[in-house]
């Protein structure tokens, strides 16, 4: 232990900060850059949440987001159209008229009362058009454990 | 048998408190057989969660619905096979599924060190026995997997029921890697438990040596293993099951099981550094004990819900309990640390930035850069709440772009950094190694792009693959030239030699070819296509070179579900080339769907026919058809790195070396002979 103490304690010459220096600068460029592309990750996906009723009362600069909301199907509301399907979500009183017009096909778990929540953008007429969703069944449903990531709620998006 | 487990759970709560706090006075008093029985206490904890756990398989296996648990994963058609897995279908199973896979770790520990590392062991069973009170806390007060279903009665008592059969295992879960896939990342979460412990119990004992380090390499090798491939099933359980085309969504219970392995995965390379120049030992205790805090993360992210849940879905109350013990194991972590930072000082400096050391340290960075990126974006949507009130969440764009770089830059390394000196790698040392591999990745570009690969990070991605595994194959045949010159064995018994003798080093390499495999198949996806189309039977579509030809549709009842198939008959060049059965199928109890997909997988791509229901307006079967190239590569390379694993956690071959000189004449000029100098390939650990 003394032994390493003694030759931690060389003199920090000028051969050590021109190391620590070019350490420095390598690691420093390294972080700008990851940094630098986070945050134009964080600019293309950046997506608001908000309740149903909360979206009624945004102004148009909040509008113009890209938007999530959560709610439970309306029974009966679920209608496939050619290039989109429409349903109802409903929470906390209010109703939200949804069109999902991505290509993926609609999760298995996407039924009547389900929990679901939509990704996409609102219209000024009070529609939601929506490009993900992500549904989980109502009736009983628990993420599967580990690294099940349909499980927690299986959706339409793909990534990789 | 209910009130059976329930009683072991509580009895293996009481052993581990006793081991706990005994252990505490064990170390205080150093009293033998206070430290022995308070070992014991530990045994007997495990074999309890044993016994608890089979009596809830026994409840399963005999239908028993009046436990609410079984009544609520399980149905009478459900088969034995996932009768088994339904144990970890739910949050109380799954947590007495947690403690059953930790009691094999610590039932290993306790036997196997038993008579071992005297000074350190008390010290790691009271930290294991804490990590089991926490977990036996939520088993038997919390989350109990043996409650009875009851509705209220008259007088407000609770009249028991018993119902004749159960809702069903969730169709999800209903495909043969669900059984082996939670398993395997659960070993992995626990295991990293082990590692904890000795790296926690080395501080707190100023254990010296470097004893610790080796053996919290070996346990964070085992679970390390068992993280590997518990993220690839999961994503090979996502790819063949969801019906979406991909593997990978960076769902943030995806997320939550990648980040103790970028952890791990930094910690088993600085450890080296440790071991060779006695460096980094600050950072790597804490690589240690972030990653056993990530796994209770990772936990705590998967069974609370609070990220996907953030604003539509219900959260679950164990996510208190489980932020508690995150904030106990940090305080101790901190304690421990402040109190005995002296014990972990440095001896050596980084002496060039072009060394072993240097890409060590450049590894960790970027693997640490890797988990903060993807830990910060998962819990975005909490943090932006708390900062500004705004509930934001980032997306797949944010962790690619991330991610994508530092992959490669990963990649990169694994092909530079082994070959890198100690301390300074001189120039012509750089040009030996590193020349012809060079070469042959930039030719493989060259011949490449022209061939479709015009995706920027596609590109440079084959290449570094094609550099890295030269780099490897070129270590192998130097090591197998040298055991073949003096053996005279043939290639493959002189590698396979080479390997047994220095099992960290070529285990080492072996995993990474894997990683090299896994990047392959991850390079496919820029080049992923797709195509849907109403069928009708007769009618044909075409997607690459395949034409999908749907011949009849059939529905097939069987014993938990009626499945509905297409038969579709697949084409090439107009030559028949297999059939395959898309289904969907319709479970019974629950009236719940799943997707089954049919894969005609090569190692050139995979063809995945999904049955995407029928049309709304005329009703026809429609068909969702992807061609998602080179995906096979990662399953592979998923099995390589595990073997790799393997053959690293083997003990070394001792190495029997024939000394040519010794048929010379003996001259008295001749110097002694001494045992051979280790040559590059017979380099002590994977250095």
């Amino acid at each position: 232990m003394i032994e390493s103490r003694l030759r931690n304690t060389r003199p920090i010459g000028d051969c050590v900060l021109g190391k620590q220096a070019k350490f420095g600068v390598g690691i420093g460029v390294i972080l700008a850059s990851l940094a630098f592309l986070a945050w134009l990750g964080y600019g293309e996906s950046k997506t608001y949440y908000h309740t149903i009723v909360e979206l009624q009362t945004l102004d148009t600069a909040a509008r113009s987001h890209r938007i999530r909301v959560g709610g439970s199907v309306e029974p009966g509301s679920i209608r496939k159209l050619a290039g989109r399907v429409d349903f109802v979500l409903q929470g906390e009183g209010k109703s939200l008229p949804v069109s999902y017009v991505g290509n993926d096909p609609l999760p298995d778990t996407f039924i009547d009362n389900s929990q679901a929540l939509v990704e996409g953008h609102a219209t000024p007429e009070g529609h939601f058009v929506a490009e993900r969703v992500q549904a989980k069944c109502a009736s009983k449903y628990e993420a599967a454990p580990g690294g099940a990531s349909g499980a927690a709620a299986s959706s339409t998006q793909r990534s990789m | 048998m209910d009130v059976f487990g329930s009683f072991a759970l509580i009895l293996a709560f009481a052993c581990a408190l006793y081991a706990f706090i005994g252990g505490i006075f064990a170390i205080g008093t150093r009293h033998p057989l206070l430290i022995k029985s308070t070992r014991q206490a530990g045994m007997a904890t495990c074999g309890l969660i044993f016994l608890a756990t089979l009596s809830l398989e026994y409840l399963f296996f005999t239908d028993n619905y009046s436990v609410a648990y079984v009544a609520s994963h399980s149905n009478r058609d459900l088969s034995a096979f996932y009768k088994v897995a339904a144990l970890w279908s739910g949050q109380e199973g799954s947590l007495l599924f947690w403690s059953f896979l930790l009691a094999i770790y610590i039932l290993s520990v306790l036997i196997a060190y038993r008579n071992k590392n005297g000074e350190l062991m008390p010290y790691v069973g009271v930290i294991l026995a804490g990590v089991q009170i926490f977990f036996l806390t939520l088993n038997n007060f919390v989350a109990s997997p043996f409650k009875s279903l009851a509705v209220p009665g008259a007088h407000g008592a609770l009249d028991l029921v018993a119902r004749s059969d159960g809702n069903g295992l969730t169709p999800l879960l209903q495909y043969p890697e669900m059984v082996i896939h939670p398993p395997n990342l659960y070993s992995g979460y626990t295991g990293f438990t082990i590692p904890f412990a000795f790296a926690l119990a080395a501080l707190l004992a100023r254990y010296p040596g470097e004893k610790w380090i080796h053996l919290t390499r070996k346990w964070t090798m085992i679970a390390w293993c068992f993280q590997t491939m518990g993220i690839l099933l999961g994503a090979h359980w996502a790819y063949a099951v969801l019906g979406w085309g991909g593997y990978w969504g960076w769902d943030p219970v995806e997320n939550a099981s990648l980040l103790p392995w970028l952890t791990g995965t930094a910690f088993l390379h600085s450890v080296m550094m440790q071991e060779k120049r006695g460096m980094m030992k600050v950072w790597n205790v804490w690589l240690v004990f972030t990653t056993f805090l990530l796994c209770i993360l990772g936990t705590f992210l998967t069974r609370s819900g609070v990220v996907s849940s953030v604003h539509a879905f219900a959260q679950s109350s164990i996510g208190t309990w489980f932020v508690g013990f995150l904030g106990i194991i940090l305080l101790v972590c901190l304690v421990a640390y402040l109190k005995n930072r002296d014990y972990l000082a440095s001896e050596n400096q980084l002496d060039s930035i072009i060394s072993r050391e240097s890409s060590f340290l450049f590894n960790n960075l970027i693997l640490l850069v890797s988990c903060i990126a993807v830990l910060s974006g998962t819990l975005f949507p909490v943090f932006s709440e708390w900062l500004s009130g705004e509930r934001i969440s980032v997306g797949a764009p944010f962790f690619n772009k991330v991610n994508i770089p530092i992959g490669l830059t990963l990649l990169f390394l694994t092909g530079v950094g082994p070959l890198l000196a100690w301390r300074k790698t001189s120039a012509d040392s750089l040009k030996r190694n590193f020349a012809i591999p060079l070469a042959v990745g930039l030719l493989a570009g060259v011949v490449a792009f022209p061939l479709g690969f015009r995706n920027f990070y596609s590109l440079v991605c084959l290449i570094l693959c094609v550099f890295v595994a030269a780099t490897i194959t070129m270590e192998f045949y130097r090591g197998a030239r040298v055991v073949r010159s003096r053996a005279d064995a043939s290639w493959a018994a002189s590698t396979i030699d080479l390997t047994l003798r220095n099992t960290r080093r070529y285990g080492g390499y072996i995993v990474h070819m894997g990683m090299v495999f896994v990047f392959i198949g991850l390079a496919g996806a820029a080049f992923n296509r797709d195509a849907q189309k109403e069928m009708q039977i007769g009618s044909t579509m075409q997607i690459g070179p395949y034409n999908l030809l749907l011949q009849s549709l059939d529905s097939k009842p069987e014993k938990n579900y009626t499945a509905d198939r297409m038969i579709v008959e697949v084409l090439r060049d107009n030559k028949p080339l297999m059939m395959l059965y898309p289904e969907r199928r319709k479970f019974i109890t629950n009236q719940e769907s799943g997707t089954m997909v049919a894969i005609y997988s090569t190692a050139k791509e995979d063809l995945y026919v999904v049955y995407a229901g029928r049309s709304p307006e005329t009703g026809q079967p429609v068909i969702h058809a992807y061609l998602n190239p080179l995906v096979k590569w990662i399953w592979f390379g998923g099995l390589v790195v595990v073997f790799g694993t393997l053959v690293a956690l083997l003990p070394n071959r001792r190495a029997v070396l024939v000394l040519s000189g010794a048929t010379q004449p003996a001259s008295t000029q001749q110097p002694i002979p001494q045992p051979l100098a280790p040559t590059a390939a017979f380099r002590e650990g994977h250095d």
